[in-house]
């Protein structure tokens, strides 16, 4: 059986940053970029399927990304990815998280996986909708926000367990094929070992296109996307009044504070 | 394509509050064009038509169900259904963990106009426009939904206000029945769901602390670093007589039990009045759980953490010395 986990290489800000000269973006020169922290504990819990199957199961990460996010892929082979798969295309620039799903709802025709995760989110824009979207295309049972997840590779159905707000859970058995998006903490992610990370640089990363997915220009981009960004602005902020001095004296002060909310408490 | 169509929210037979917020919302961009319309999607629909009697809905839609809790298959096709026939221009729906197992597919599906997670929403020369966080909220971010005939919208929860009880109130109780918003049936088509055999499970807690009634919470967050650090903020809460709590990332890792987790998927701090945040860097999901506090004092090495946002007093620091210097003041060392 195949496990797909669709990955995201995010940005998050420099502490000087600008706002590209078009003012639609953050200037890409003030991006640093990782593995989206939600994806991490998807594939872990892809990885631990695998190591747990008395059968093969293989685990494919993809990732819709430029060039440079071979340096996540590199990282989710290393954590126990079997293969690795980036597309891209000069067209994809600006797709938003709709498009980014009919690019790997189109993947996932073509891999046929028997399970495909997602995170929840990601840290930079916070969608929450790439995952769900993708099963949206696909036409295929999905849960949303899994804290929990039981399967065995190969089975029909999986047990798991929707993080509801507040505390609460909510446990649902689940057809599969099926799109599950992974919360944090479901696992506790490993590291990857220095032997696996050498392992890892030697492993090729496969390079799709559109055309080899057998869609345009026009279904991704801008012209796929369901929104698009007219502004990017950094907000006034309300701000915290700064206690300054040394630790001694900020401490003294944070001390009043509490001495001045107890002798006011009934 | 005109109205406004709000999906309200219900969990085990209660209307979730942030049900309310979207009718707020949702009056802020009625007009004679655009009427508000209110779902009630569930096994009994019209148990909540009274709560949601509200002025400045125009309509109440009753859409019964097969199943008595959220079910994604049921909802993407009842709201479907509904969309093709009403055609609204905007369907708003709450950013809340039902709604992000349905409403992307639904987008998809549909290709409607879609934004998540918005805490503004306008219309700026006729074309509707939606404001949201980007990069870890450190900007804000306006779309708009160029050639896209109906736009959903999943509104931040605690954000928009709800219509205060008096106008609902009189609605209802007042000038009549005339005001009274209609009720209408909806039949959704029949769905097959593929999820199945739901049922609750509450969250079990190592300790039966209860974070909602705690008046002075000490919350630690991934600045604390590791494991072993814990006991310090342990020691020092005791000391000067606040709850322990923390942020997600505390609670995943397992150094403190789950019902100590404030934020979100957590608790509130219902009833707190001073919340220390130390090594908390604030994440959205978080502040959810906290923000409303009235006395907030956040503890920080870093200064462009998110948590200085929502704090009334800031201290850019390394989180162990002030703790070490903040102990000294409570009864000596430990």
């Amino acid at each position: 059986m195949k496990i797909l986990v669709a990955v995201k290489q995010v940005a998050a800000l420099d502490e000087d940053f600008e706002i590209r000269a078009d003012g639609r973006d953050v200037d890409p020169e003030f991006l640093v970029r990782d593995l989206n922290e939600w994806d991490d504990y998807a594939l872990e819990e892809a990885v631990r399927i695998k190591e747990a199957a008395a059968t093969t199961v293989e685990v494919v990460v993809v990732c819709v990304g430029p060039d440079d996010a071979d340096e996540s892929l590199k990282k989710c082979l290393a954590k126990g990815a079997d293969r690795a798969v980036r597309i891209w295309d000069e067209a994809i620039a600006g797709s938003d998280s709709i498009a980014v799903a009919r690019i790997l709802a189109a993947a996932a025709r073509k891999e046929a996986p028997d399970l495909l995760f997602a995170g929840v989110q990601s840290s930079d824009q916070a969608f929450a909708s790439t995952g769900i979207a993708t099963a949206g295309f696909l036409g295929w049972p999905h849960t949303a926000v899994v804290a929990k997840l039981e399967y065995t590779a190969g089975a029909s159905r999986a047990r798991v367990r929707r993080e509801l707000e507040g505390g609460l859970l909510h446990e649902v058995e689940i057809e599969c094929p099926a799109v599950l998006t992974i919360q944090l903490g479901i696992n506790t992610p490993r590291y990857a070992s220095l032997r696996s990370i050498k392992q890892a640089a030697a492993k090729p990363i496969e390079s799709w296109n559109l055309a080899a997915l057998g869609l345009g220009a026009a279904d991704v981009g801008e012209a796929g996307s369901l929104s698009r960004v007219r502004r990017m602005y950094v907000p006034d902020k309300g701000r915290a009044q700064l206690i300054e001095g040394d630790a001694a004296a900020q401490a003294l002060r944070l001390a009043e504070i509490i001495r001045e909310f107890k002798g006011a408490a009934p | 394509m005109s109205g406004v169509l709000v999906i309200a929210e219900q969990r085990r037979g209660e209307l979730r509050p942030v049900s309310l917020e979207l009718i707020g919302a949702a009056r802020g961009l009625r007009s004679a064009a655009d009427p508000v319309a209110v779902a009630l999607l569930g096994a009994e629909p019209s148990a909540h038509v009274a709560a949601v009697s509200i002025a400045g809905v125009d309509e109440i839609i009753a859409v019964p169900l097969g199943v008595a809790e959220f079910e994604p298959d049921v909802f993407e096709d009842a709201v479907a259904a509904l969309i093709a026939a009403r055609a609204p221009s905007v369907v708003l729906v709450a950013h809340s963990v039902d709604s992000f197992g349905y409403a992307p597919a639904l987008a998809a599906r549909l290709q409607l106009g879609f934004a998540t997670d918005v805490f503004k929403v306008e219309r700026v020369d006729g074309a509707l426009v939606a404001t949201r966080g980007g990069y870890g909220q450190k900007v804000h971010v306006e779309v708009d939904f160029p050639g896209r005939a109906t736009v959903l919208l999943a509104l931040r929860p605690n954000v928009f206000k709800a219509p205060d009880a008096a106008v609902a109130g009189a609605a209802v109780a007042g000038a009549a029945d005339s005001r009274r918003p209609p009720v209408t049936a909806f039949e959704p088509p029949a769905a097959a769901s593929r999820t199945m055999g739901g049922r609750f499970v509450e969250l079990s807690s190592a300790d039966d602390i209860d974070m909602a009634s705690a008046e002075f919470i000490l919350s630690i967050g991934r600045g604390i670093g590791e494991e072993s650090k814990v006991a310090q903020f342990r020691e020092l809460a005791d000391a000067v007589g606040a709850t322990l709590g923390c942020s997600r990332p505390v609670a995943d890792a397992g150094w403190l039990p789950k019902s100590r987790q404030v934020g979100q998927s957590g608790k509130t701090a219902s009833a707190c009045k001073l919340y220390i945040a130390m090594g908390v860097s604030g994440a959205i999901q978080h502040l959810a759980g906290m923000k409303h506090v009235g006395t907030i004092v956040a503890v920080n090495s870093d200064a462009e953490a998110s948590i200085f946002g929502v704090a009334k007093y800031g201290i850019v620091g390394d989180v162990f010395e002030i703790a070490e210097e903040l102990r000294r003041h409570f009864g000596g060392t430990p």
